[in-house]
């Protein structure tokens, strides 16, 4: 069995095996960090490009400490400090890129499909690192790999996701994720912020009440409210938000009494999450960090390629 | 093409075969202080979990067994076709000033034994490195030469040597495929 994609836009298009290849390989890859050098020369001579068209601190660092583990050469480019600001188009700018020969490039954009569109364009590999309102997927493989640990399995969990899931990309990569691996999807959040129709994409039910969607679910996924985004006139307040849709210590007894509390990050504390819960024992946010850079070096290494001869 | 299957070892010549490696290796270690053994997945691990307990059987004290995935380290990933899924790493004891003992179960190019001696160095600097190998077949593509053997087989390139293992891992037989 082996993965036979060049790039990696979103769990949509992948199957369960392939998934499931993914995780093991991210979990057998763990060690390495654990290691005095940590670094293995798989990848040398690659070049991976980090471009990043929107802020991040944690998946760009994760993605560059990945690559660097596995040997490849890494170059960061944000969009303040590239040509964008000066009106150079994607297609642009991904051809100037690639005539520099490239291996991978690692994205985020902020329009959904803009991978789908570098990907038919450009030779080399293309890995989204979140597009848009669309897929976020190596978020969504290392949530997957974070309950595994745990649970040994996806199959069979209940899931619960609250917050803004029209724009979340993390949410949709964890539905298309987590359906394809057998576990059921409750997703919760104000009616501004639910998509008409979420429920067809599997094994997912929508909850407009928080605690129907918490009760009794082995996993407690919280959003991050995008304040940054949509999020301020989609609320009446951040306290009425925090109220209804955040998760406390009054809430999380509603759970299983050991489910595991999950971020994204970065988080708005005393908005979706209670830092009592946040710093709570039941809380494996600094996990899912560190469970990164593993399933990150997984992706790196499964779009790369390779070819064994053939005797 | 009929496959054509001949016996070279079968169980009790394997478990000599060990068994003198086992003596060998004390032998060239005086005893088992700082010993330690790490097998090259999957097939070097089971025989390297094999040493262990005839080594144990005769000096009374415990050996290690690491198990080490050379796949990370190959030099013949190249082009664009799928990877080969990564096996897990496990060496739960440090290799610093240790004498490290690299088990495989067949021993052809040599490049294997490259690769696993990389993966090893980057977990420590060890005292030295020998090889033990149940089958050396030749055709070496490296200068590397194994210190314990179980047999010699001459064989040509075209042949495959497979070393059979049984549901509890343990070794039943070698086979020369043609």
């Amino acid at each position: 069995m082996g993965f036979k994609h060049k790039d990696i836009i979103g769990l949509q298009d992948l199957t369960r095996e392939e998934i499931q290849l993914l995780l093991d390989t991210a979990e057998n890859m763990k060690e390495i960090s654990d290691r005095d050098i940590k670094k293995v020369p798989t990848l040398r001579g690659k070049t991976v490009v980090n471009v990043f068209y929107e802020a991040s601190t944690r998946t760009r660092t994760s993605f560059e400490i990945a690559a660097k583990r596995l040997s490849a050469d890494t170059i960061n480019i944000s969009a303040s400090t590239s040509s964008t600001t000066k009106g150079e188009t994607l297609s642009d700018t991904a051809l100037n890129i690639l005539a520099m020969k490239p291996d991978i490039i690692v994205m985020r954009h902020a329009a959904s499909g803009a991978h789908h569109y570098l990907a038919q364009r450009v030779s080399c590999s293309v890995i989204n690192a979140g597009d848009g309102a669309h897929e976020h997927p190596s978020q969504g493989l290392l949530d997957m790999l974070t309950m595994r640990q745990k649970f040994g399995t996806i199959e069979g969990l209940k899931v619960a996701i609250v917050g803004d899931i029209t724009h979340s990309r993390v949410a949709r990569s964890a539905i298309f994720g987590l359906t394809k691996m057998g576990a059921a999807v409750c997703l919760a959040g104000p009616p501004t912020m639910m998509p008409p129709g979420i429920e067809r994409l599997g094994n997912v039910t929508v909850c407009t009440d928080m605690r129907d969607a918490i009760e009794g679910a082995d996993v407690v996924m919280m959003l991050r409210i995008q304040l940054e985004r949509q999020g301020k006139t989609l609320l009446p307040t951040l306290r009425e938000y925090a109220r209804y849709y955040g998760l406390n210590p009054g809430n999380l007894p509603l759970a299983k009494k050991d489910a595991m509390v999950m971020h994204p990050g970065p988080i708005n504390r005393g908005v979706e999450l209670s830092s009592y819960v946040a710093d709570g024992d039941q809380s494996y946010i600094l996990k899912q960090v560190e469970n990164g850079v593993a399933v990150r070096m997984s992706m790196l290494y499964h779009v790369s390629g390779g070819e064994l001869p053939t005797e | 093409m009929a496959e054509e299957k001949t016996t070279i070892l079968d169980g009790v010549g394997v478990k000599r075969a060990l068994t003198r490696i086992a003596h060998e290796i004390l032998e060239r270690n005086k005893g088992i202080a700082d010993l330690v053994l790490v097998g090259i997945r999957t097939g070097g691990v089971h025989l390297a979990r094999e040493l262990s307990a005839r080594l144990e059987e005769i000096e009374g004290g415990r050996v290690p067994v690491g198990e080490v995935d050379i796949t990370l380290y190959r030099d013949d990933v190249k082009g664009h076709a799928p990877h080969l899924p990564v096996g897990k790493t496990d060496i739960p004891f440090s290799v610093e000033k240790m004498k490290v003992v690299l088990v495989d179960d067949v021993l052809f190019t040599g490049r294997t034994i490259r690769a696993a001696m990389d993966a090893i160095m980057d977990h420590g600097r060890p005292d030295c490195i020998q090889l033990a190998v149940l089958i050396d077949r030749g055709h070496r593509e490296l200068p590397i030469r194994a210190d314990f053997v179980g047999r010699n087989v001459p064989t040509s390139r075209k042949e495959n040597i497979v070393v059979m293992f049984d549901a509890d891992n343990r070794p039943t037989e070698v086979v020369l495929e043609k």
